[in-house]
């Protein structure tokens, strides 16, 4: 009988795990069929179906397990109070259905009035005049300027609006908790080290170096950006190397060392080893450079005209977009996450972990992490409107999204021109952006209540 | 204290080269120049701008020049420049903080046009923030009090209507009601009182937000706590337990946010004084970067950048007299 529970128990898990890598694998193939489709036409149906099919199941596995989930676990309790929490419900609405109508929103003004995002009418009102016509019927959020459908271009820009907002915090969110998980879990000197970095940059007024970012390398001369990658990788993967094998050293010299030598020596070894690690650091840069002149360089400019050559200028803008918000959005998580791991490593599943065997990756990525997942979840949350604001103020400045995409912000800034004769080019986008950034930010305040009671602002 | 400033005023100086450098080096890898327009140049007169501006250098001879420059450096007593500021010293002239001339606006030294358009930069953001630090803490000290009343709910949901709205967005809006609808105040430009009202309340809004929900939080908290149970069990009167004591505990997480909210005070001017058309510093910064003009650039990077970081040593000593639990060893 007890077997017979277990064995259930198993079964329960890894029904549960297979789902979960069912659930992964579509939305990778829709995600691929999606991208595809929305290069070559915006109305390749497949794309949209498939990706229906994967965010109503994921929907439906998402209330499905918030149902059957029994017993009072964490995320039983958290979903609980979370209902209860009549804004934050209405945020997680509204984000839901914007999702929704971002994906299905430009079929559905293409039935209405036949219009794409980018198709631009040719002479409207019998001349080969065309002007930007108040909302209507056929046109509900109005025209803009050059008579493209404004609902279509909303739409079209949300997807992009808030694909920024995602994927940036996604690119924040690996280097923040990889980040931070490691440096609260290895503690001491390495903890020291990589905390008064994030002190450094954080004091860096990086709207600054973002905007230098963005200008010096958008448009043409983002091909110079991913030409740098492969030189990059390679250089990463030479120091991450060196970094684990000095540490090594140094470990090794000071355990067979200390106590049988004079501390003098000690400290002179100590000095002369960290004389040529940095030498030895600054050589395998250099050797990083060679390796570029020699031929990762020419693997990098192919990279970087096939990339141009599919995806072209707009496409890379946006690539950059990610690098660039992600990159300055990372640190506050390292905070949280350091705050939360120190908190935790000291627990008994952490030692029990240790006892058994587990690695010190596998003890941070896969007992500490997950354990720390509710105030990550709430941070996120709450760092897609600040990334999608900073975009949109980006893209204000022309430094931001470039045509012929669009996004919320480049949307409005563009009605801004026009807003005395023809309002509803700016009143539209910008009111979709606050109505969608409210929710979030309603979203983001509930899950904090819900997850994490302590800290709740009664 | 003394110890802990100096060592905070110390760390200013690598942390500003290390931001200039970062600009320095950003601009110089990335391809393109500051001379060269759509059509190319013959290669006689490329060479004579290069020569000129000392871009035919190796590029660490050009980076340590431009250290040498951007700090301190000898030079001598009857160098003709008169960018930057000079001073002798044992009879050793010695000129520092010079970033030399712009390249696009000929014939001006990148100090004096900092200095020209700072004031209207500073002045419509130093009014921003004294406005929203005073609607901020009066609106979320009517929602701690008034806890779980329409105050509270409404004061909190103009909040998140505040931090939900971008301020490119609510100032054309503003423009359209005040300036356009009602006639009564001025749309754009740079003038008497009348033409700081809409920009200050512009850039004010999401601070305002911010700081009226630290506040709300930070004084639901502080009320709870056991001193101010003490203040109120000596006999007090409200008044003085809520503002000698609770304000100023409460006051702590507004405090902390000055150092995020002077970088977004920056980004903020820069979009009003885009959209209010106003001669500020944000956008000659943009306008630089664009063009490509490296000294004025990186003369408006170390500026901002030493600004902010004052600014933040000021907020950390603050905590020692607001909070007396905190400590600087």
């Amino acid at each position: 009988m007890f077997a017979g529970e277990n064995l259930s128990e198993t079964d329960n898990l890894f029904e549960k795990r297979l789902i979960s890598i069912g659930f992964l694998m579509l939305l990778a193939v829709a995600l691929i069929v999606l991208h595809w489709s929305w290069r070559t036409d915006y109305f390749a149906e497949i794309g949209l179906i498939v990706f229906l099919i994967v965010f109503f199941s994921l929907t439906v596995y998402a209330v499905w397990a918030v149902r059957t989930s029994t017993g009072n676990s964490l995320w039983a309790d958290a979903w609980k109070r979370l209902l209860k929490n009549k804004l934050a419900v209405f945020g997680l609405v509204v984000v839901w259905f914007m999702v929704l109508l971002v994906a299905v929103g430009p079929t559905l003004v293409y039935w209405l009035n036949g219009f794409t995002p980018d198709y631009i009418p040719s002479g409207v009102d019998g001349g080969d005049r065309v002007r930007s016509f108040a909302p209507s019927l056929r046109h509900p959020f109005g025209t803009d300027d050059q008579g493209r459908d404004l609902l279509a271009r909303v739409l079209q820009g949300g997807r992009i609006s808030l694909m920024v907002g995602i994927i940036s915090t996604i690119v924040s969110l690996i280097v923040g908790v990889s980040w931070g998980a490691v440096a609260g879990f290895i503690g001491g000197r390495v903890d020291n080290i990589m905390m008064r970095i994030v002190d450094i940059i954080y004091s860096i007024p990086y709207i600054l170096v973002v905007i230098v970012l963005l200008s010096v390398f958008g448009g043409p001369n983002t091909n110079f950006l991913i030409g740098l990658i492969p030189v990059a990788i390679t250089t990463a993967i030479t120091l991450a190397l060196l970094i684990y094998l000095g540490v090594k050293v140094y470990r090794k010299i000071v355990e067979t060392y200390t106590g049988r030598v004079r501390p003098i020596w000690m400290k002179i070894t100590i000095a002369l080893f960290a004389v040529v690690f940095v030498l030895v650091l600054v050589e395998a840069l250099l050797f990083n450079m060679w390796l570029h002149s020699l031929f990762l360089g020419g693997i990098g400019d192919r990279m970087a005209t096939g990339f141009m050559a599919a995806a072209g200028q707009g496409l890379a803008q946006i690539f950059l977009l990610f690098f660039a918000l992600g990159l300055v959005s990372w640190l506050t998580m390292a905070r949280v996450v350091r705050g939360q791991v120190l908190s935790l490593k000291n627990q008994e599943f952490v030692l029990a972990a240790r006892a058994t065997g587990v690695s010190t990756f596998g003890i941070i990525f896969r007992h500490l992490v997950p354990n720390a997942l509710g105030p990550v979840i709430v941070y996120a949350t709450l760092t897609v409107p600040s990334v999608m604001l900073t975009e949109a103020f980006l893209s204000f400045l022309g430094l931001g999204v470039q045509a012929p995409y669009a996004s919320w912000g480049s949307l409005a800034s563009d009605g801004i021109k026009n807003i005395q004769i023809f309002p509803w080019q700016m009143i539209f986008p910008g009111v979709t952006m606050a109505l969608t950034l409210f929710s979030l930010n309603f979203l983001g305040d509930g899950l904090r209540d819900a997850l994490d009671p302590q800290t709740r602002k009664f | 204290m003394l110890s802990f400033i100096l060592r905070r005023l110390l760390i200013i100086i690598p942390m500003a080269l290390l931001v200039v450098s970062l600009t320095w080096g950003l601009i110089r890898v990335a391809p393109g120049n500051f001379y060269s327009e759509e059509k190319t140049l013959p290669p006689a007169i490329e060479e004579n701008i290069k020569r000129k501006y000392g871009l035919d250098r190796p590029w660490y001879e050009q980076y340590f020049i431009m250290l040498g420059n951007v700090t301190c450096r000898p030079i001598a007593a009857d160098n003709p420049s008169t960018t930057g500021v000079r001073f002798s010293i044992f009879g050793q002239s010695i000129k520092c903080f010079d970033f030399g001339d712009s390249l696009k606006y000929l014939g001006k030294s990148v100090n004096e046009i900092i200095f020209t358009h700072l004031p209207y930069s500073a002045t419509i953001g130093i009014l921003a923030y004294l406005l929203a630090l005073i609607t901020g803490l009066i609106a979320g000290n009517v929602a701690a009090l008034r806890q779980n009343s329409p105050w509270d709910y409404g004061s909190m949901t103009a909040a998140m209507l505040g931090l939900s709205v971008p301020n490119f967005v609510l100032g054309p809006i503003l423009v359209i009601v005040f300036s356009l609808w009602l006639f009564i105040l001025p749309p754009a430009r740079w003038g008497g009182v009348a033409n700081l009202i809409l920009p200050v309340i512009t850039l004010a809004a999401i601070y305002m937000a911010y700081i009226a929900r630290l506040t709300r939080a930070g004084m639901l908290e502080v009320m709870r706590s056991d001193y101010i149970r003490t203040a109120r069990a000596k006999g007090l009167d409200e008044k003085t337990v809520l503002l000698k004591h609770g304000l100023r505990g409460g006051i702590i997480p507004v405090i902390s946010f000055t150092g995020p909210a002077l970088a977004g005070l920056l980004a903020g001017t820069v979009v009003v004084e885009k959209v209010f058309a106003i001669p500020g510093l944000g956008n000659i910064f943009i306008q630089s970067v664009l063009n490509r003009d490296e000294p004025l650039t990186l003369g408006i990077v170390a500026f901002l950048s030493i600004l902010i970081m004052i600014f933040n040593l000021l907020v950390d000593i603050s905590y020692g007299f607001l909070d007396p639990r905190i400590r600087y060893e």
